[in-house]
């Protein structure tokens, strides 16, 4: 077994039997990111020394015995969204270019507490807008499978990192499928979690009521294993859910009979490539022969979804965004003319196109005359559109569709028409509209490019919503395929 | 609806984002782009819908009203572009 093929288990079972040693692992890592990152791109910054460090105790912990965690000693990357103190965190943008975090994010807290090794950020689009990884202000990422073709994103170098076998789990965000489009245009697992399910704390705001932190792995089995340790309630975000935690793993018991899936019409119909479609039509062919039941349903406001996305993100974004001002933190532009220069001057030589762009949006909707057009309205349909899941769960246990309309496409091949780039979030934003949980794992390949199928649950329902992805996964074994990367 | 390059001017100036002549032009074009693609959402009938801000059944989370420690002001000063006796600096307000 090549050291990236193990799962979570087989690195605790190994470091248990003295087999191998963290030192070695984190080695290991760092030389498969040497090895191949000049092609992929997926991190922004390393921790080499930090990790190397880090290595060295947990070494000596092992040597000293007792219990360990799965997460023990385990290489890891996160999204430089998040906050991780003392290490450099960019999100992708100029602005930040030289921002060096005072704290750490909850989810960072809860992952050293699980004595998993940071080994750097990764790569994104800028402020998490964008689902190629072309918005990074310093390079794009190049999808594993095929280095002309864009990972996804916003968590694109999350995605490509795992894919790549650089590291064993990530961590990404996902505020409109952020997280499930980029694991399903490199092959691997995304999580988006129920809304509130994992802290925001130290999670650079894009959408507050949206954002969500989730895993990115190379099996669903490892999805639980990361989930249970950056789950759980935080009294220092707000909207953080006072719920109880379950165990997620025992979930996995392979055995889906009699669960009840409903197949929305829109997610298989208009737009959506035919190679696709035929994936995920065989995918619920194996549901069958497990024992579970499907049928088509219908979610009749998906259509408005995207328009209803980019009106409230982009609000919520111009908002958040209005604390980058060039006072406490990253770009001051030099010899302004009085404070509102300084604003308008940093914050014009920060912020990329596409941050600009939807920073205009927002604050176009959100403006006098306009809010009930906009803001107001998308809002309401929000309201319809949650409406739908809800009447959709009362009959049925999960909703399982694409993930994205079609495989990865091609850098630059979007670029410059932002409302095709929008549309291809069409089965991932809705979801994250409802707030309800959604897991991407591999279905297959369309011309040798991984095609991604989408679980969604109930809210907090992620037990099941894994249960059913690892049953599949343990069927299939799609998720063992590999890019040819050298 | 339709908006101008006007629009996005003044625009800009509330998000205090200072924009070239080309970014205007695009801006313009894009945008309305995307909002004629957003009255999409006028087909739907909203009368007594009520908005969805957020989906948690949550509301007004309070906290008892106890002083707890702040962040160091050395570590707060740490990205600061400029600062003078532990404070921000910024060009003069007043004139």
């Amino acid at each position: 077994m090549s050291l990236f093929d193990m799962r979570l288990s087989d690195i605790h079972n190994r470091l248990n039997n003295k087999e191998l040693s963290v030192t070695e692992l984190v080695d290991a890592s760092f030389a498969r990111i040497a090895a191949t990152d000049a092609k992929i791109g997926a991190f922004l910054n390393l921790n080499e020394a930090g990790a190397r460090k880090e290595a060295a105790a947990l070494d000596a912990q092992l040597a000293a015995g007792g219990e360990r965690g799965l997460l023990f000693g385990v290489p890891a990357g996160i999204k430089d969204n998040i906050v991780t103190e003392g290490l450099r965190t960019t999100c992708a943008s100029r602005f930040l270019e030289n921002y060096d975090p005072i704290y750490d994010a909850a989810v960072v807290t809860k992952l050293r507490a699980a004595q998993s090794i940071t080994m750097g950020k990764l790569n994104m689009d800028e402020f998490a807008m964008g689902g190629s990884n072309e918005n990074s202000a310093f390079h794009p990422v190049h999808n594993p499978w095929d280095l002309d073709r864009v990972p996804g994103g916003s968590s694109g170098g999350s995605a490509a990192a795992v894919a790549s076998g650089q590291v064993y789990f990530t961590l990404g965000s996902d505020t409109g499928g952020s997280i499930r489009q980029p694991a399903a245009y490199c092959g691997v697992v995304g999580l988006k979690p129920t809304y509130g399910l994992v802290s925001r704390y130290g999670l650079v705001a894009f959408a507050s009521s949206l954002d969500q932190i989730g895993p990115i792995t190379k099996n669903v089995e490892d999805s639980a294993y990361v989930l249970q340790a950056i789950a759980g309630h935080d009294e220092r975000d707000t909207t953080s859910a006072n719920v109880n935690i379950p165990d997620y793993v025992s979930a996995l018991t392979g055995d889906v009979k009699g669960l009840r899936i409903g197949v929305p019409k829109e997610y298989l119909g208009a737009g959506i490539d035919p190679t696709v479609k035929e994936r995920v039509l065989e995918a619920l062919k194996v549901f069958e022969s497990m024992g579970a039941v499907w049928e088509e349903v219908s979610l009749p406001h998906t259509e408005y979804a995207v328009a209803t996305y980019y009106l409230l993100a982009s609000s919520e974004a111009s908002s958040n965004l209005a604390r980058f001002d060039g006072v406490r933190y990253g770009v001051r532009a030099e010899d302004p003319a009085n404070l509102l220069d300084l604003y308008r001057k940093s914050r014009s030589e920060g912020f990329g196109a596409e941050v600009k762009r939807r920073i205009m949006l927002g604050t176009y909707a959100l403006s006098s005359g306009y809010y009930d057009a906009y803001y107001k309205k998308a809002q309401q349909v929000r309201t319809l559109i949650k409406r739908d899941f809800d009447q959709v769960f009362e009959k049925y246990d999960l909703i399982i569709g694409p993930t994205a309309p079609t495989p990865a496409f091609k850098l630059g091949e979007q670029v410059g028409d932002p409302l095709t780039m929008y549309l291809n979030d069409i089965c991932t934003i809705p979801v994250s509209l409802a707030g309800v949980p959604a897991i991407s794992i591999p279905c297959g390949l369309a011309n040798g490019l991984p095609v991604g199928m989408q679980i969604i649950g109930k809210p907090f329902d992620e037990s099941t919503v894994l249960r059913a992805a690892h049953a599949f996964e343990g069927q299939t074994g799609f998720h063992n395929l590999r890019p040819a990367l050298s | 609806m339709s908006i101008t390059v006007k629009d996005v001017e003044h625009v800009a100036n509330l998000a205090r984002l200072e924009l070239s002549d080309a970014d205007k032009e695009q801006f313009t074009d894009q945008l309305n782009a995307i909002l004629k693609y957003a009255e999409k959402l006028n087909e739907l009938n909203t009368d007594g819908i009520e908005p969805t801000s957020h989906v948690l059944p949550l509301a007004n989370v309070m906290r008892e009203d106890t002083v707890k420690p702040s962040l160091p002001i050395e570590k707060v000063m740490l990205n600061a572009p400029e600062e003078e006796d532990g404070q921000f600096k910024v060009p003069a307000v007043l004139e």
